[in-house]
């Protein structure tokens, strides 16, 4: 540890309790990375903070010394969002679990960061409400993490992600203040600007989310088709016939593989692709759609439709175990993460089997098939000398494909450390600039979780002819603002 | 005049450098001004390119710009610092791509709700945002980041764009989001512009999610009683017998899933109308089920034999009169709060209205927290419509919010026009980044912004 982080860390203890104050080498290495573990560096120090006050209080030290800070929830993140900074303070929500208030009647919650998204859920799931954004890593992922990665889940097809569900922030700004963010206030929509701006425009403390009633029924359809093109087809009818299911997911032969090897889901034997509909709402009205559903599934090879809570954990078993479960077929994988326009679905998935064929990588497809989110996951052995190199062009090459395609590089991940290189191939200079202008609004000094989203770390000069203070006029009394 | 009579008219050496952009240029009229402002140029720019331009001509003779689309709420929001050129959005009028299979379309600001509503009818689609007033733009619709009842089920604005395309103060041109649903690559620029009032920069283009038009509507509604005075021998107080939150919070509750849910209060001293829409190929037999929670939350006995045709719930087939409208014109001010506020803000109208003797016309509707909208006369008393706010924020300000969404100026200048805003100073440092030289709609925002 450095003179500099030690002597950090003694300010810390006076404004924490000393042992949420962590400075201990093996202890640290415990956060050196999030869920993209090849992405990797020991936090110079980590505190356990247990209010707001105590994390502006950190951040205010961090001012001081002009130290970096990086906040982490549950650290399931996939982008590297959380990686730490070895010249920084690693500031984990995780002692900040407390569900302050739920309202019923006005359908909100005040929760802590470190809330895990399900615990939203459990909490008020007896009254028939739940928390809507639901993430594959929804029993651990904190809620903290989902504001900063404003995470979808596969229901965000119909009830939109977190940005959709959440009415007001309490965050620390980059200088260490305690501010509201609240969709009730007139003004600029601060809040929808923070959210998903993974931790660079400061750190969340208090969270207002929005729960949603539970709906009259749920139907879980598992539709099993030759190919994946008769997959895609039936998913662009649906889309076409105007039906809105609060999930659609496609699953192919290779991810099939790995989903029966380590669960044993037990989908249709022999299966190109598999597709799992999710409809819910009013009865009447799943029931109308059901029907159309099945007609449009007419060329599946078999159609099963679960009938109780418990065949839809079956249904959804293979699926929700599906990146996992790859480890059964690869020894390592990558998992990508990019968007399409859904009717290029079937171009975008030719085109990654043929990278996969060209590259001699395997690539298992899992997706998010209603809003053209794709999951490939790219298999390799990294045994093998220059696997892991050709994997990770493949995996490169799949962006570029999204991008061709009118899409993006992530969906739901973030682009965090691993994706930041890729931006500058979707956005141009001045649109990366342009959401520089923000940081700089926010983090002029550029302290919150630095090296994160944006290529190159840009510095936030002074813009010439910024009016500092109070407008002169308003100053002589000639005029007043309001 | 068209931009060669102004560039042979003029000397002026700005006015030249505005028609060398090959924009048509006019000088400014009477009917141009903006909240009182009269600008000296109008502008009529038909791509991004010439945004850019026009802007960075601006930039460079130090021109204060306000852009412009339908005109509809060009009153809104206070008064401009100043304004030397109105951006007249109109001529960007094109909808440069509906991908009908993706529930996508890209459009330019100048369209028009209502020509975008036709061109994606033919395809059965639609987006799914309440438009209060008519002629009202793309641009103008996210800049003021109007919405209507339909919030609670679909959201607002910012909830429904996918991606922008804006020109900042400078003539930068940057877009954020893209065209896919699913996107969290970059800020996203789209919500801090949307409802920015044109002080960050200019829209240009949007990107929608769209909504497949629901098959069949039903609109289930029923009348209660407006708030009374209780006298007591401790004193007087108001209080209303049916407050609105008991049937607002079983309508949100209920499993029948309404789209939207709307109150029209159109006087005081009146009855209060709760109408429910119902959006599918089920809407009639759903329908039914909210007509039964409207029969679980009728007003006592007595109230509905004093109904001066019976108590009913009626179900129609069409929206009740002035659904998603605005209660008002020159004078409305904006409450938003907590559903269980519903009667207090009720309550609170009705005592601000019999105070300053204005009649109050409001409609509320719910979304993330019920919103109400209160339209005063037009020619109301500049005293007594400050009055009213003031009285309003008294009551209220502690957990709701009290804006006036526009006043003429004489009442204006007499109001605090957005009550507490919490992250101000945040809001600053951002407009103080993209607008150092406060040139975009300078002054008419929040603080002065």
């Amino acid at each position: 540890m450095t003179a500099l982080s030690n002597e950090i860390a003694v300010r810390l203890r006076r404004v924490l309790e000393p042992e949420a104050v962590i400075t201990d080498p093996v202890r640290l290495r415990t956060y050196e990375c999030d869920g993209l573990t090849y992405h990797r560096a020991t936090p110079g120090v980590v505190v356990l903070p247990e209010t707001a006050e105590q994390i502006a209080e950190v951040v205010k030290i961090c001012n001081e010394y002009g130290v970096p800070f990086v906040a982490r929830g549950s650290g399931t993140g996939l982008s590297g969002g959380a990686l730490p900074r070895s010249d920084g303070v690693l500031i984990v929500t995780s002692r900040m679990r407390r569900v302050l208030e739920i309202d019923i009647e006005g359908r909100r919650a005040v929760v802590e960061p470190g809330v895990t998204n399900l615990a939203i859920t459990e909490a008020v799931r007896d009254q028939g409400y739940y928390y809507a954004p639901d993430p594959s890593s929804q029993q651990i992922c904190s809620i903290g993490g989902n504001v900063a990665e404003n995470s979808g889940g596969a229901h965000c097809l119909k009830y939109g992600f977190t940005v959709n569900h959440v009415e007001a922030c309490e965050i620390v700004t980059p200088d260490g203040d305690l501010v509201w963010l609240d969709r009730m206030d007139a003004g600029y929509d601060l809040l929808g600007t923070f959210i998903g701006s993974e931790g660079t425009l400061g750190v969340t403390t208090k969270i207002v989310v929005r729960l949603s009633r539970a709906p009259e029924t749920v139907t879980t359809i598992l539709a099993a088709f030759e190919s994946i093109e008769q997959g895609g087809e039936a998913v662009s009818a649906i889309i076409a016939a105007g039906i809105v299911p609060a999930a659609i997911e496609m699953m192919d032969a290779l991810a099939i593989e790995a989903a029966e090897a380590a669960v044993a889901c037990a989908y249709p034997a022999g299966a190109g692709a598999v597709l799992i509909v999710e409809l819910d709402g009013p009865e009447p009205e799943v029931a109308h759609q059901f029907a159309r559903i099945e007609r449009i599934c007419s060329g599946a090879f078999e159609l099963r439709v679960a009938a109780d809570p418990a065949e839809r954990a079956a249904v959804w078993k293979g699926r929700k175990s599906a990146f996992a479960a790859v480890g059964r077929i690869s020894p390592a994988y990558i998992v990508q993460d990019g968007v399409v326009p859904r009717t290029s679905l079937p171009r975008v998935l030719a085109g990654i089997d043929e990278l996969s064929r060209e590259h001699g990588i395997r690539v298992a497809n899992v997706f998010h098939a209603g809003d053209g989110n794709l999951h490939p996951l790219v298999l390799f052995d990294d045994a093998e000398a220059g696997a892991g190199e050709r994997a990770e062009t493949v995996s490169g090459k799949i962006l570029d494909l999204c991008i061709e395609h009118g899409g993006s590089i992530t969906g739901e991940h973030g682009v965090g450390v691993d994706k930041s290189r890729y931006m500058p191939k979707m956005f141009t200079d001045d649109d990366l600039d342009t959401m520089q202008l923000v940081r700089c609004a926010f983090d002029p000094r550029n302290l919150s979780n630095p090296g994160k989203v944006f290529p190159t770390p840009r510095l936030c000069g002074e813009v010439p002819g910024v009016r500092k203070g109070v407008h002169p006029l308003v100053e002589s009394g000639k005029a007043e603002q309001f | 005049m068209n931009d060669g009579a102004l560039a042979s008219a003029t000397s002026d050496v700005v006015a030249k450098a505005l028609v060398k952009t090959g924009v048509a240029v006019r000088e400014a009229a009477a009917d141009d001004e903006v909240a009182g402002v009269r600008p000296r140029w109008v502008a009529l720019p038909e791509t991004t390119e010439d945004v850019a331009a026009l802007l960075g001509v601006c930039a460079e003779h130090d021109l204060a710009v306000v852009p412009v689309g339908g005109g509809t709420k060009l009153h809104w929001g206070r008064r401009p610092d100043r304004c030397d050129v109105l951006l007249d959005l109109c001529c960007l009028n094109e909808i440069l791509e509906h991908a009908a299979g993706d529930l996508v379309v890209r459009v330019q600001a100048g369209v028009t709700m209502a020509a975008l509503a036709e061109a994606l009818a033919a395809h059965g689609q639609e987006l799914a945002l309440d438009v209060p007033l008519d002629g009202a733009t793309v641009g103008g619709t996210l800049a003021t980041a109007t919405a209507g009842p339909r919030a609670l089920r679909y959201g607002t604005a910012r909830d429904l764009l996918i991606g922008i395309t804006v020109v900042l103060a400078d003539g930068t041109t940057a877009k954020s989001g893209g065209k896919v649903v699913k996107n969290v690559a970059g800020y996203d620029l789209g919500k801090l512009f949307t409802g920015s009032y044109g002080t960050l920069g200019v829209i240009t283009e949007a990107t929608f999610r769209l909504h497949p038009v629901p098959p069949d509507r039903r609109w289930v509604s029923a009348s209660y009683p407006g708030p009374r005075l209780e006298t007591k021998e401790t004193g007087s107080s108001l209080y209303v017998p049916d407050p609105p939150e008991r049937i607002l919070v079983a309508l949100a509750a209920s499993q029948a899933e309404p789209s939207a849910i709307e109150i029209d209060w159109p006087a005081v001293d009146g009855p209060y109308r709760v109408s429910a829409l119902l959006e599918g190929h089920a809407a009639a037999h759903r329908a039914l089920a909210v007509q039964d929670l409207f029969h679980e939350h009728a007003p006592a006995l007595d109230e509905r034999a004093a109904a001066p045709r019976g108590w009913a719930v009626e179900v129609g087939e069409v929206a009740p009169e002035g659904w998603g409208r605005l209660p008002g014109d020159e004078v409305l001010v904006e409450v938003r709060a907590p559903v269980d506020r519903g009667q207090s803000v009720m309550v609170e109208v009705f005592d601000a209205a019999r105070t300053t003797g204005l009649p109050a016309a409001s409609r509320m509707w719910l979304g993330d927290h019920l919103v109400v909208l209160i339209g005063l006369p037009d020619d109301a008393d500049p005293s007594a419509a400050a009055g009213f706010v003031a009285l309003l924020r008294g009551g209220l300000e502690d957990d709701c919010r009290v804006r006036v969404v526009t006043a003429p100026h004489e009442a204006a200048r007499r109001m605090d026009r957005w009550g507490h805003v919490g992250a101000l100073t945040l809001m600053r440092r951002v407009k103080e980044r993209f607008d150092p030289g406060r040139r975009m709609s300078p002054g008419r925002y929040v603080g002065g912004i």
